[in-house]
């Protein structure tokens, strides 16, 4: 089977988060992949060990991505693609990158395609389904579970806690749910054969696209952090006091009750 | 000028769910004077349309088939297309629910559009739309226009207020016949797990626990809570996974996305993934045993102490004040 990941290199989320120049702050941040291509990944690997076939990683960026996408190889793919277009674009959107990951796919006959379902950044979970329509491919979005059967696929999914089971045909395009599987660590072994494994770069010359084709169609004009929460006020004194307190307060200074 | 704005009806178990009212009043923002044209689909949705209508849509078109019973992307996005093809609009507003999250990227693609997903206001600002939008898992908000092609937006439910709903209102409700066919997903089978009562992401109150909960009988007070104040009860993650209730009552980056006016958060540690969820909560509440929980850092108001005699005191002073109101 030929299976292809859609990865994204995001900011851990889980750090402090500063604002300079209007930017989210970079400087010596974390960097990780977006845990939910974690779950692609891994599923990934998973369906081409029942299956048989070849998973290439791919990620569009600029060259910092190498080291997701080495950990990727690392955790078991066989190949990896950064498409680098850090001089060729300055301002995408999720148009930007699915057109780009779209025609970078179109002549791959891929088989299947797995994405997360968002990125912890971003945020908007478009970009897994826009690549899916942009090939004509069908998806799922949200999949907790993944059972391939020849040419025939059995997915379930999340729909806001209530699942569906569905069955479709491949090719298929599914974005990944947490629940879908354990990803595992990359082992020291698999470390060290990483370094040996293809990993290609292109830049948007290579797929025949100019700067115009993927220009963005919306614009960020402002990146702010929400207004520092005066601290909340931890209650004193008995147990007792402090429940009257709490229900006084919301009843009459937040007056939500 | 103005513009003709799109706004889709979500329809749910035979009623449209409340992310409609607020999609179609920022639907009535994108359209500056223009138009607001509901859209329905399902089947034996046109009858919805006159709600649609009071709430502030101008006129309503419904695609009733009955292979849109159920949502599948392909026949949702054939029917939507059609509508689309019809109107000729020049906005286009989704809830950003299950639904909208799968159809919408979808649409913006055959449309060769942009979208702004997940907004949770948009407003004119200096001959603008101006979206806003939460990023960083809510850490940090942009603000968003549209350069180029339809205004298209999904809206964020609970944060965008309805209008006012006025029976009196007449609009005209058309419909449209779509031959929807070639549909590459079949549901075999759908678990419904979501509890019935409040809809958890439309609450208005959340009682939410987490592993401080302990067990599945460990929920029964915070169940009790959740009555008297007519809301809904939630959970972490680590509740989910130690399988004290179902992952329907998840609420965070993987689960539901909450914004009540009240969120009182009980034995929950407060990590990012969950605070994606519940951040933009209006009032926020904290009752866990450890002094140093992150969850504090959001609250309003904190009681450090066990939740399992704070709750129940809670409970008794709620319906102590109901009966003094
Ligand atoms: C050249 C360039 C410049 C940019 N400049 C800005 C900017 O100035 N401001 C700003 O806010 N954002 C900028 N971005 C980021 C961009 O707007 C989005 O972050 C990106 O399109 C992905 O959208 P998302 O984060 O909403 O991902 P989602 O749609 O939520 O991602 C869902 C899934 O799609 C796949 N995916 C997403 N992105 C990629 C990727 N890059 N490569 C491979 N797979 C992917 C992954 O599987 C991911 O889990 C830029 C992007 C590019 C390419
Ligand atoms: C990709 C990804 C996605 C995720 N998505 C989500 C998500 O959508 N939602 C989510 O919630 N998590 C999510 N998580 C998990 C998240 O990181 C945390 O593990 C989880 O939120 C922890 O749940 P908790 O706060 O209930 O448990 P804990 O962190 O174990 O906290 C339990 C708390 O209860 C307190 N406590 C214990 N006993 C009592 C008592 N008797 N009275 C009062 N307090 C008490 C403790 O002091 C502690 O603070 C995600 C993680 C990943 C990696």
């Amino acid at each position: 089977m030929n299976i292809y990941v859609l990865m994204k290199r995001t900011f851990d989320t889980e750090e402090k988060i500063a604002i300079s120049g209007g930017k989210i702050n970079e400087e010596g941040a974390e960097f990780i992949i977006n845990p939910y291509d974690e779950y692609a990944i891994e599923e990934a690997i998973q369906v081409r060990d029942a299956n048989g076939g070849e998973v290439t990683v791919i990620s569009v960026g600029n060259e910092e991505g190498e080291k997701q996408l080495r950990t990727a190889l690392a955790m078991g793919a066989d190949k990896a693609v950064l498409i680098n277009i850090e001089d060729d674009v300055e301002d995408g959107d999720q148009y930007t990158t699915a057109k780009i990951l779209a025609e970078y796919l179109k002549d791959k006959e891929a088989d299947l395609i797995l994405a997360g379902n968002v990125a912890i950044d971003g945020g908007s979970g478009q970009v897994g389904p826009r690549v899916a329509d942009a090939l004509d491919m069908a998806y799922v979005t949200t999949i907790t579970n993944l059972e391939i059967n020849g040419s025939t696929a059995t997915v379930t999914r999340d729909v806001e806690g209530d699942s569906e089971v569905i069955e479709t045909s491949l090719p298929l395009l599914v974005t990944a749910q947490q629940g879908l599987n354990e990803p595992r660590y990359p082992s020291l072994p698999g470390i060290m054969k990483a370094k040996k494994k293809p990993l290609e770069e292109l830049e948007l010359d290579d797929l025949d696209l100019e700067e115009d084709d993927v220009e963005a169609k919306t614009k960020t004009i402002e990146i702010y952090l929400p207004p520092q929460k005066e601290a909340g006020r931890v209650l004193e004194g008995e147990l007792a006091d402090q429940v009257k307190e709490l229900v006084n307060l919301l009843h009459s200074e937040a007056k939500v009750v | 000028m103005g513009r003709k704005v799109l706004v889709l009806g979500e329809v749910r178990d035979g009623s449209l769910r409340n992310v409609s009212f607020e999609a179609v009043a920022a639907a009535k923002t994108v359209a500056e004077g223009g138009e607001v044209v509901g859209v329905l689909l399902g089947e034996n949705v046109s009858s919805l349309g006159s709600e649609l209508v009071a709430y502030g849509a101008d006129r309503v078109v419904a695609v009733d088939s009955d292979k849109l019973a159920q949502y599948t992307t392909d026949g949702y996005s054939q029917a939507l297309m059609a509508v689309i093809g019809q109107e000729n609009p020049e906005g286009l507003i989704l809830g950003h629910t299950a639904l909208g999250k799968d159809l919408a990227p979808k649409i913006a693609s055959k449309l060769g559009s942009g979208l702004i997903s997940d907004a949770t206001s948009v407003e004119e600002a200096g001959g603008n739309l101006v979206f806003t939008r939460p990023i960083y898992s809510g850490k940090a908000f942009e603000k968003k226009v549209v350069t180029d092609g339809i205004v298209f937006a999904t809206v964020r439910p609970n944060n965008i207020a309805p209008l006012e709903k006025d029976g009196s209102r007449s609009g005209d409700v058309s419909t449209l016949a779509v031959d929807v066919k070639d549909l590459r997903t079949v549901i075999k089978e759908v678990v419904r797990k979501a509890t019935e009562g409040v809809d958890l992401s439309e609450a208005k109150v959340v009682i939410a626990g987490g592993r401080g909960v302990k067990s599945e009988e460990g929920f029964e007070p915070l169940k009790e809570l959740a009555d008297v104040l007519g809301g809904a009860v939630g959970a972490s993650r680590g509740a989910c996974d130690a399988e004290y209730c179902d992952y329907s009552l998840q609420i965070g980056q993987t689960g539901k996305v909450v914004t009540p006016d009240l969120y009182i958060a009980c034995g929950i540690s407060g990590a990012i993934q969950h605070l994606a969820g519940m951040s933009n909560s209006k009032i926020i509440v904290a009752i866990n045993k450890d002094p140093e929980a992150n969850i504090f850092k959001v609250a309003d108001y904190g009681i450090v102490g066990d939740l399992f005699e704070v709750v129940p005191m809670l409970t008794e002073e709620f319906k102590k004040l109901k009966v003094n109101a």
